[in-house]
């Protein structure tokens, strides 16, 4: 009896549309090469030039990726089924005027010799590992601010690994901003911040994409932009794009890493969909003016670096399904007393955009809703 | 022994910059009106006209939201931890 071999539907038309082929061989790289003697056309499909299996190709032995057995020299025995998937993840079809597509997105299925040391920290964890590693390759963040907490918070995802970071900010560095802002450098004043994170990003990590979106998030480009990612990680300084972020996420059911920073203290949360939302805790904003910002107050610079680092350790949390995220908590944090305490938070079942019977399903002008004094909402 | 009220920074400066008050017990409303007699403004600050708890603020007692227990009329006893905890949202610059 030989080895089975299953071929994934975008190859078939290699193999004369044979779902399901049949060779002799001793482990899975003998397997695909007969493979390739037979059916010539998967051979570029399946190995790159220098005779390596291709990153984007998944292959499993009974069910079990090869990377978690013994990569292409896993053995084989007769019985045994082998599958090759390639991984493609979209890509859809050319545009309207007939230009091509753009390629499609190559999901990272084998880390190379120099992310194994690069992650190599992370990987000899039981708890991550090349899966989890991989998985962290291949997820995708938006973190809205690249200020005091998108700062820190971005350094971090992007040493993780994270594969695509969203970052968006409609505004330029300023010297201000290089007391807590540790991603921004002096030589970048001036230049827009979601620029010089990308830059400060490509140096610390070339494996990370780094999309950024010179503007202000608003009701016209929320839901778009958000959609595009697994996680959303809130480092905003306002209350209207608070809320905007919010009611988005919960539209869209993204996993929400929210936070903010009053001078020496600060709140952190994870809202998860179905599991409460930021209007669950604070229906209404404070009237303007009743809570200053911190070109006002002031804001001891490190906190913003705890912060965002502890937001980046939950959207990994997230990302990796370890632990248990401060879903349900808020989190409080006294840095003067370096004093850490929960409180409780639940989903309101009367909440006009996550509760039983939803009243506002979609955005709305945060601007108007944060500027009407509070006795005014309805 | 008495009821501990965590005051947050941003209203700090209408206690007299305290961020831990010492109260008698009672009901969560009983211990405001004895802060506003201390510092009077505290509880506008807090309540609205109707002497509800303002929308953009929490108060909790320990670890559990007082909208969720008894409201106003939660009691705490000695040994308690009531926290008031406004909305924040942080940043810089002209934002709002």
């Amino acid at each position: 009896m030989p080895v089975s071999v299953y071929i994934g539907t975008p190859l078939r038309r290699f193999t004369d549309n044979l779902a399901r082929v049949e060779v002799e061989a001793r482990d899975v790289a003998e397997a695909l090469n007969r493979l390739s003697v037979r059916f010539p056309g998967l051979r570029t499909e399946l190995f790159d030039e220098a005779g390596q299996l291709r990153r984007y190709v998944n292959v499993y032995v009974n069910n079990q990726e090869i990377e978690d057995l013994a990569g292409p020299n896993t053995p084989v025995r007769d019985g045994d089924e082998i599958a090759v998937v390639p991984a493609l993840a979209g890509g859809g079809d050319g545009a309207a005027d007939g230009s091509p597509a753009a390629p499609a997105r190559e999901r990272v299925i084998r880390l190379t010799p120099e992310q194994v040391i690069r992650y190599s920290r992370h990987m000899i964890m039981p708890e991550i590992g090349g899966t989890g590693q991989r998985k962290l390759l291949n997820s995708s963040v938006l973190v809205v601010g690249a200020g005091g907490l998108g700062a820190p918070a971005i350094l971090y995802l992007a040493a993780a690994g994270v594969g695509r970071i969203g970052v968006v900010d409609f505004d330029v560095v300023d010297l201000s901003n290089l007391q807590r802002q540790i991603i921004h450098t002096t030589d970048a004043i001036g230049r827009p911040k979601v620029e010089s994170a990308r830059e400060t990003v490509r140096r610390i990590n070339p494996d990370v994409e780094v999309v950024p979106y010179n503007t202000a998030l608003s009701s016209a480009n929320a839901l778009d932009i958000i959609k595009d990612y697994d996680v959303v990680l809130n480092g905003s300084d306002n209350f209207p794009t608070r809320y905007l972020v919010n009611d988005a996420c919960v539209f869209l059911k993204k996993p929400l890493v929210d936070a903010s920073v009053f001078k020496f203290d600060a709140q952190v949360t994870v809202f998860l969909p179905g599991k409460g939302c930021y209007r669950c805790l604070y229906p209404a904003p404070p009237p303007p003016g009743a809570v200053p910002n911190c070109a006002e107050a002031g804001v001891f610079g490190v906190v913003t670096g705890l912060v965002g680092a502890i937001q980046a350790t939950e959207v990994i949390k997230l990302i990796l399904g370890l632990g248990e995220p401060l879903a349900g908590r808020l989190l409080l944090i006294d840095t003067l007393a370096m004093d850490f305490r929960t409180v409780k938070l639940r989903r309101n079942p009367n909440c006009p955009v996550c509760g039983d019977n939803p009243t506002i399903t979609e955005l709305i002008d945060y601007e108007a809703f944060c500027g009407v004094p509070v006795l005014a909402q309805s | 022994m008495a009821v501990e009220v965590r005051v947050p920074a941003i209203l700090q400066p209408v206690v007299g910059g305290q961020k831990v008050l010492r109260v008698e017990g009672g009901t969560v409303g009983e211990i405001l009106d004895r802060l506003d007699q201390e510092f009077p403004g505290v509880k506008k600050l807090l309540l609205d006209e109707n002497g509800e708890i303002r929308r953009h603020i929490n108060i909790y007692l320990n670890d559990e939201d007082i909208r969720f227990l008894q409201r106003l009329e939660t009691p705490a006893r000695d040994g308690d931890v009531v926290s008031i905890l406004p909305a924040l949202a942080g940043g810089g610059g002209d934002a709002v």
